[in-house]
């Protein structure tokens, strides 16, 4: 019977290592007091099912890992890496390339965090630094609700609200007064990158704010004391007690809203409009690396087809999961080991 | 103490109210979606939106009752599958896992978490659709356990990390297993804790739509076989809002207020149940 199990936080002094004398002293504890002897047996056992159950998360890794490699090598050996710089996507002629995808993805992803980075930051110093404390409970609780409302409802939402709003008062305002920039220019759809850049903002705040407000949190009060000693108004106290420090664990929350936004899949294809298209203008239709599965995965007849449909997935897994772990990475340095809250 | 300067001054207000502001744009859509939802969804539930499968396009009247019972089979399949394995993994962590092992499984586990769900879906057709040879509650079920799993793995080591190791001392002291131990003692007192973990994970795959589109495929019809194509809620929104029908319209806000109603109730519904009822722990 081994010790090891203590509550408390990771990275301290080593547990006991089992069958050290620290665990054997709890042994030699309780060994008189049963009554004859316990069977080994069913601890074993537990223990051997419950390291199973461990291991399982990683053979689940594996296998997606697997399942995706072999999948997509039929396209891999037809394309090579010309698959990713390649515009034609035409599955008539069975040539593929998955540039416009990839364009969308990270257009419509990076539109998201213009939109959403300062609003989150916005929300999470507000909370931490600034709102009585009787409001705090119920912003931040209003804010995650927003974390929990389904996917396909946002893109319901945002089909029957947010586009036509877009179409009739945003985008002529934003050509008349942007146009000349070219990315606010041709036809007003409403429909389109821009569309699913707004939904992407409102989907990755919650995640934004709250990992951001964890950050900020943890960031010691003897720094903001420090700033407001030396005379600092409020906000000078944020900027350069606050903000300044945490600032590795706030890039992480970008960043980790950035790993969402990359793989959103239903409210994107809503309203992204799904034309393979590499356009400059903002109001132009797109389609994503996820929408593109969703959409023709089902209708992909052909072998190849599929195989570059799936090869767009495990190019879609490995960016996310570059982005995800290096995010983690920068919200660990400032929160010292303890986990980021789970993406729930 | 000096005077602060009119500028610092004019900066401090400027950027509270731009605080204030960004609080007020945020939540601007959040009421806006529950508005619209409860404004367009609850003229358009009715006994028949319960009871009824789908009508063809044109008839008006139908329902999605074989989609919410399809979803529910689904969410079922998932958490039969995923919660006993998230709740071991979680179990593993906690009280086996303290060294280098336990943080592979804990890394894999975060990045498990940041999978796309449409990735996953091409997972589960590849593991039960490809070899079943047809679309199935099954791969929907599977789709969404592998999503569950490390959610619940990351939530229920950390509620049992939360309780005290003398109270697994005082277990072992009666001479109880360790086994005994971890599931009587350990897991019982973080109970509500670990439910609420799986409640978490549980609300976040309800809504999913991504996963299903290619594993539970839809249906129109009855279906209570696991191993034909089943409705689901989420993907009968998505075929509905994206039809050019009033008709279809009106009924896919009206599963929307449905599907959020079903998420919110099944979770609220736990919560009493840890409190009150038999589940309550220590």
């Amino acid at each position: 019977m081994s010790n090891q199990a203590l509550p408390r936080p990771r990275f301290n002094a080593p547990e006991p290592e089992r069958g050290s004398k620290a665990a054997l002293k709890v042994e030699a504890r309780t060994t008189p007091l049963l009554h004859g002897k316990v069977s080994e047996i069913p601890d074993a056992a537990f223990g051997w099912a419950m390291r199973l159950c461990g291991l399982a998360v990683v053979a689940l890794l594996g296998l997606i890992v697997y399942q995706l490699v072999v999948g997509s090598q039929l396209s891999w050996h037809a394309f090579g890496w010309k698959f990713f710089a390649q515009s034609d996507w035409n599955p008539v002629e069975d040539v593929y390339g998955a540039l416009p995808f990839m364009f969308g993805t990270i257009v419509s992803s990076l539109l998201a965090l213009v939109i959403a980075v300062p609003l989150s930051i916005g929300v999470a110093v507000f909370i931490t630094e600034m709102c009585p404390i009787r409001l705090r409970g119920i912003l931040s609780f209003t804010t995650e609700l927003l974390a929990a409302i389904p996917s396909v409802v946002y893109g319901l939402w945002a089909i029957f609200v947010l586009v036509p709003v877009l179409r009739e008062y945003v985008q002529p305002f934003l050509a008349k007064t942007l146009g000349w920039t070219g990315l606010f220019s041709g036809p007003p759809y409403g429909i389109g990158m821009l569309a699913a850049g707004v939904i992407l903002a409102i989907m990755i705040i919650p995640i934004i704010s709250s990992i951001t407000r964890e950050v900020l949190t943890v960031v010691p009060q003897h720094q903001r004391e420090a700033a407001l000693a030396l005379g600092a108004t409020r906000w000078e106290m944020i900027r350069v007690g606050v903000l300044r420090n945490a600032r590795a664990g706030i890039v992480g929350a970008i960043i980790l809203g950035l790993g969402r936004a990359l793989g959103e899949t239903m409210a994107v294809t809503m309203v992204i409009g799904n034309r393979p298209e590499i356009a400059k203008s903002l109001f132009a239709p797109g389609y994503t690396m996820a929408s593109v599965l969703a959409n023709e995965f089902t209708e992909a007849t052909g072998d190849l087809y599929l195989s570059a449909l799936i090869e767009i997935g495990l190019a879609l897994f490995f960016v996310t999961i570059v982005v995800n772990a290096l995010a983690r990475l920068m919200v660990w340095s400032v929160t010292r080991g303890q986990p980021a809250r789970s993406l729930a | 103490m000096p005077p602060v300067s009119l500028r610092r001054r004019v900066m401090d207000h400027a950027m509270t109210g731009a605080a204030v502001l960004t609080v007020l744009l945020v939540l601007l859509p959040l009421f806006a979606i529950f508005a619209y939802l409860v404004y367009k969804g609850i003229g358009s539930i009715n006994i028949a939106f319960l009871t009824q499968t789908p009508k063809p396009v044109g008839e008006p009247g139908g329902g999605m009752a074989n989609a919410i019972v399809g979803s529910m089979v689904i969410l079922g399949i998932a958490s039969l599958l995923g919660v006993p394995l998230g709740i071991g993994a979680g179990i593993f962590l906690s009280e086996y896992g303290r060294n280098r092992y336990g943080d592979i499984v804990r890394f894999v586990s975060d990045v498990l978490n940041g999978v796309p769900s449409i990735v996953i879906g091409i997972v589960a057709y590849g593991l039960v659709v490809m070899r079943q040879k047809h679309f199935s509650a099954l791969a929907g079920g599977v789709a969404l356990a592998i999503m569950m799993i490390p959610t619940i793995a990351r939530t229920t080591e950390q509620m049992l990390l939360l309780v005290p190791q003398a109270i697994r001392e005082a277990a072992y002291g009666l001479g109880v297993s360790r086994w005994r131990t971890t599931l009587s003692i350990t897991l019982r007192t973080a109970t509500s804790g670990v439910i609420t973990g799986v409640m978490l994970a549980f609300a976040r795959v309800a809504g999913e739509t991504a996963p299903l589109l290619f594993t539970a495929f839809g249906n129109q019809f009855w279906n209570w076989k696991s191993d034909q194509p089943t409705a689901a809620l989420s993907l009968q929104i998505f075929t509905y809002a994206i039809s050019p029908f009033d008709e279809w319209h009106r009924q896919a806000w009206a599963g929307a207020l449905v599907l959020i109603i079903l998420i919110v109730g099944a979770v609220a519904a736990v919560r009493i149940a840890v409190r009150h009822g038999t589940l309550s722990g220590a």
